[in-house]
């Protein structure tokens, strides 16, 4: 027998504690990284063009990379078979290099919806998609898509029926994650770039469906 | 060669860590299966404090059913969670009887 845990949450010491969502709190370190970012120019150590290059280059990534991978997954099965074999390597293959860690591609079928959430903090494929959205990093979502993903995702407007199944990925550690939505019913007769505007941000997070799930 | 294989049930262990730990308490003492080997990755428990992390140690997913996560889950029965965790935070479970 293992014992029971002593809690769901870290805040286990005072589970009554409000959650606060923002950055309060945070002020002393922006405060202290606004004053290090001014003594490094001030110093000539840092030229402002370097923090420019850097802004740019974690801004250049956005939804349509994402978009069109899961675009080319749905035009080519042999493409989305090395798309779940191996994420990196496929996400390569269409010109991306997935910079922060690996990634892992989830497929929705007729019986199996996936969505993805970092409990801890907000990881997310950033070097594909870019900056995650603000939802996807309140506390909030974090800490109810574990517990109640079918109440979280009919907020987003996506209902799931009861005979499919719901798989929460938690992106905790060194895995970073896209869902594979399931392709519109006319996909085959689309053209690529067609298809590559159907695919929005939601989508690839889990929290949106391309066309409902029908029961058998 | 890693410890576990893709299928192998393992107990994720409550190690009572301070710090930079990734393993969220809703898992701990809780009993899945392993869903793949990641890899090895430096210790991120180390990292956080700037030291090298090495050796790396080996990283899985492990496949929970949502209902022995929170016995009070209110989704389908079929629903399920996966979540990466370090094998020094694994052991195997018991074999079932």
């Amino acid at each position: 027998m293992t014992p029971e845990p002593i809690g769901y949450s870290a805040d286990a010491v005072d589970p009554s504690r409000p959650v606060v969502e923002g950055h309060e709190g945070a002020d002393y370190y922006a405060l202290m990284t606004e004053a290090l970012h001014k003594i490094l120019l001030e110093k000539q150590i840092l030229a402002p063009a370097d923090t420019d290059r850097v802004i740019a280059a974690l801004e250049a990534p956005n939804v349509t990379w994402g978009a069109r991978i899961v675009a080319q997954a749905w035009k080519d099965p042999s493409y989305k078979a090395r798309l779940i074999a191996d994420g990196s390597a496929a996400a390569r293959e269409m010109g991306y290099t997935i910079k922060e860690a690996k990634l892992v591609v989830v497929e929705n079928t007729e019986r199996l919806h996936n969505v993805i959430v970092c409990t801890l903090c907000s990881c997310y494929p950033r070097s594909l998609l870019g900056q995650p959205p603000w939802w996807y990093i309140s506390k909030n979502y974090r800490a109810r898509t574990v517990r109640e993903p079918r109440a979280v995702l009919a907020e987003f407007g996506t209902s799931i029926p009861a005979d499919v199944e719901v798989r929460v990925h938690d992106s905790n550690a060194d895995m970073r994650y896209l869902v594979l939505p399931k392709a519109p019913a006319d996909a085959d007769g689309r053209a690529f770039e067609d298809l590559v505007g159907v695919v929005t941000r939601n989508m690839l997070i889990g929290t949106e469906i391309v066309e409902p799930y029908r029961s058998p | 060669m890693p410890r576990f294989s893709p299928g192998d049930r393992v107990t994720v262990l409550d190690l009572g860590k301070p710090g930079h730990v990734r393993i969220p308490w809703f898992i701990r003492h809780r009993t899945g299966r392993i869903e793949r080997y990641c890899g090895a990755y430096p210790n991120p428990e180390d990292l956080a404090f700037g030291r090298p992390g090495l050796p790396a140690i080996d990283l899985y997913r492990v496949h929970f059913p949502q209902t022995d996560l929170w016995p009070d889950y209110g989704g389908a029965a079929s629903d399920t969670l996966e979540i990466e965790v370090y094998d020094h935070w694994l052991e195997p479970a018991e074999p079932l009887t």
